[in-house]
């Protein structure tokens, strides 16, 4: 590939792959992450190479449309999905603290889970067992990795519930879910994941089930707790306004492949891939007019059994006629370095992309 | 959860009454619908002429001459307080509290003869609830987290055969092959269980095995079909991702959301439970109140029968009072709505 506007970048089309895990200083280091599920119809290729770092005390936004591989690929990391009855195929390395999970015994992973790594779950009213009390279900949690007295691990988790904005945590302790409000339910789910203090955090679209006003209190208090316990946190959203409050670097995916990565300022400033573009487009936002209506990204995501050949977005981008040669619809595209840390998956050379984006998607934002 | 237990136990008070007026208009109904007098049922010999002084004095010494509701009444608290019971023909008995009245056929009062029978029955159906309930949510468990494995068709198969094969059958070939042909038990012979646990066992294996075979089957499919859906439950995950280990998720998380529908299942059966029993203990010559209702049809002893019914209605109503309290136990939302 000469195409001299690279070049002239600085940043000739390598791989766009972060260093290896070794020489790697970051916390978590996934590398060619493969998700793939054997079903009757096919093979799913739920998520289908993705390498992302995330440093102690970093926010890494994972945005993408339902079904982009975003769960999966936090339920990979947690090891959840090597359970039962489950045939699923996982390939790569997820470096965590000098070991692999993907290679990690399910013992390993369970020393791990809940005190190492912990998730914060989408729905808490359905995450969290009906039939037990909220301070119960959180002391369990820390009785499974804290060798303490019952007492200890209630007076720990009222803490923990305190820490978390409930009001009278001693008296809501033993309450049952379904006696908490929404955003109360929230808070008592991340006390739960945040009980033992773990390193890595994982938001599982902490804030979906969640009116707008309660939804910033508790991306608020992810951050806060975030700074206090110093841990690494992953936020999967499709929330493009979640991830700019809070998130340091975002990754873009889209059927299962990561199809854009960067710091915040650089996805939402200057966005190059036309999928990013897409989500930008179709985000409500107050300082526009009502006159401008919101651009929807025609078409519907891939089928993850058979996923487009070429660029798994070509069948939903506007852009195909500007690149020659068809090469959208017939190669595959590597994830491309254009400005340092900014890594986009697009066969549109690099300045024609930013003219396309100054000239033509720009005004319409 | 007290006064839920309060709501619960007057509301099967209510049953009961109910279950008692229903009884005793059939029992006292149904012999006058065929021109027949209830006295015939009562006094278990050829009474005297309809229309003699004789047969007037006996229709009015058990108050077949008055109107319904007072016979009722008069049965009702006859129950409660001690009195004597003549056929007219010489034979005079003194009923003690509770009274359920008296079979001139056995010579026994009713109370006694259910007193007598209830700890048979009470032992079938409790040691068969227990080995079903265990059974079927052991095999439950285990095929509903691995559906399709070998364990679970080999097992959905055999309960399927047996919830298939009814009681009259299964029970017979279970006597024969432990009994008469391999000798590895004695033939039944009830022992209550405080004089000969030993013996108590060794004749109830046998009736358990039969009536707990017919039940088990659709347990261990109930509990089969809720484990897989509860497993793939969000708090299931939540579970896991604590870092619990395997058997506390599944059993801690997953068995105890299950138990919901087998409870409410549970109590349901309990009324299909008594029709079996009737099965189990003729077949297995058990004298519990099953067998002692059939002896009773038969000889058209009617106030044995009236008895046994109102006896046989407590204990349901019990028990779903039980179960309903169960079922607060395990679902904590039930309790406060």
């Amino acid at each position: 590939m000469s195409d001299p506007s690279e070049v002239t970048l600085g940043t000739a089309a390598i791989e766009f792959v972060p260093e290896s895990p070794s020489e790697s200083k970051a916390y978590l280091s996934v590398r060619d992450l493969r998700v793939h599920f054997p079903t009757e119809d096919g093979l799913v290729k739920a998520v289908d190479g993705i390498s992302f770092d995330v440093d102690r005390g970093s926010i890494l936004g994972i945005v993408g449309e339902s079904g982009s591989g975003k769960s999966v690929t936090s339920q990979a990391i947690l090891g959840l999905l090597a359970g039962y009855r489950s045939r699923t195929e996982i390939t790569g390395e997820i470096w965590f603290n000098g070991k692999n999970l993907v290679t990690a015994s399910e013992p390993e992973m369970r020393a791990l889970r809940g005190a190492e790594i912990a998730m914060i779950f989408q729905d808490p009213l359905s995450s969290m067992h009906p039939f037990y009390r909220v301070g119960a279900q959180i002391s369990e949690a820390y009785l499974v990795h804290n060798k303490v007295s019952r007492r200890e691990a209630r007076k720990v988790t009222v803490e923990m519930l305190d820490r978390v904005g409930i009001p009278n945590p001693a008296s809501r302790y033993d309450d049952y879910p379904h006696q908490f409000s929404g955003g109360m339910r929230q808070r008592a789910m991340i006390a739960m994941a945040l009980v033992c203090g773990p390193k890595l955090l994982i938001a599982d679209e902490p804030t979906t089930a969640l009116d707008v006003t309660v939804q910033a209190q508790i991306l608020e208090l992810i951050k806060d707790l975030t700074k206090e316990f110093e841990s690494a946190v992953i936020l999967i959203t499709h929330d493009l306004g979640v991830v700019a409050e809070t998130c340091d670097t975002v990754l873009v995916m889209y059927g299962g492949q990561c199809v854009e990565m960067g710091n915040v300022d650089e996805i939402f400033y200057h966005p190059e891939m036309p999928y990013a573009w897409g989500l930008l487009g179709s985000m409500p936002r107050m300082d526009r007019t009502r006159q401008a209506r919101l651009q929807p990204i025609a078409g519907q995501p891939p089928s993850l059994i058979r996923v487009p050949k070429g660029c798994v977005f070509n069948p939903r981008c506007r852009f195909v006629d500007r690149v020659p040669g068809d090469r959208c619809r017939t190669e595959h595209p590597e994830l491309v370095e254009t400005t340092k840390g900014h890594g986009v998956r697009c066969h549109i050379p690099t300045v024609e992309r930013r003219q396309i984006f100054t000239n033509e998607i720009l005004p319409s934002l | 959860m007290i006064r839920f237990i309060i709501r619960r136990l007057l509301g099967a008070a209510v049953v009961v009454w109910i279950v008692s007026v229903v009884t005793f208009a059939i029992f006292q109904l149904a012999p006058t619908l065929t021109h027949q007098s209830p006295v015939y049922y009562y006094i278990a010999k050829q009474p005297p002429p309809q229309g003699s002084a004789q047969f007037k004095e006996l229709e009015h010494a058990f108050g077949f001459d008055r109107p319904l509701f007072q016979q009722y009444w008069n049965w009702l608290s006859n129950i409660f307080h001690p009195h004597t019971i003549s056929n007219g023909t010489g034979e005079t008995t003194t009923c003690h509290v509770p009274c359920l009245g008296y079979s001139f056929k056995l010579h026994t009062p009713v109370s006694t003869l259910i007193w007598q029978a209830l700890p048979v029955s009470l032992s079938l159906a409790v040691g068969a609830s227990i080995l079903w309930l265990f059974g079927g949510l052991l095999v439950g468990t285990i095929s509903g987290l691995r559906p399709g494995s070998l364990f679970d068709r080999v097992g959905m198969i055999v309960t399927l055969t047996a919830v298939s094969v009814p009681i009259f059958f299964t029970g017979p070939i279970l006597l024969l092959l432990f009994v008469y042909t391999w000798g590895w038990l004695p033939n039944v012979t009830y022992a209550p269980l405080t004089e000969d646990p030993l013996q108590w066992l060794k004749s109830m294996i046998l009736p358990w095995i039969a009536l707990a075979g017919a039940f088990a089957a659709l347990y261990a499919r109930l509990t089969r079909a809720t484990m897989m859906e509860t497993m793939s439950e969000d708090y299931i995950r939540t579970a896991r991702a604590k870092g619990l280990p395997r058997r506390t998720v599944v059993v801690k998380h997953g068995l105890r959301a299950s138990l919901t529908p087998i409870v409410t299942i549970f109590a349901i059966d309990l009324g299909t439970l008594i029709g079996a029993m009737v099965i189990t203990e003729t077949v297995f010559n058990l004298k519990g109140l099953g067998w002692l209702s059939i002896q009773a049809i038969r000889t058209k002893d009617l106030p044995v029968i009236l008895g046994v019914t109102i006896v046989a209605a407590i204990a349901l109503v019990v028990a779903n009072v039980i179960a309903d309290v169960l079922y607060a136990v395990v679902d904590p939302r039930v309790r406060l709505s």
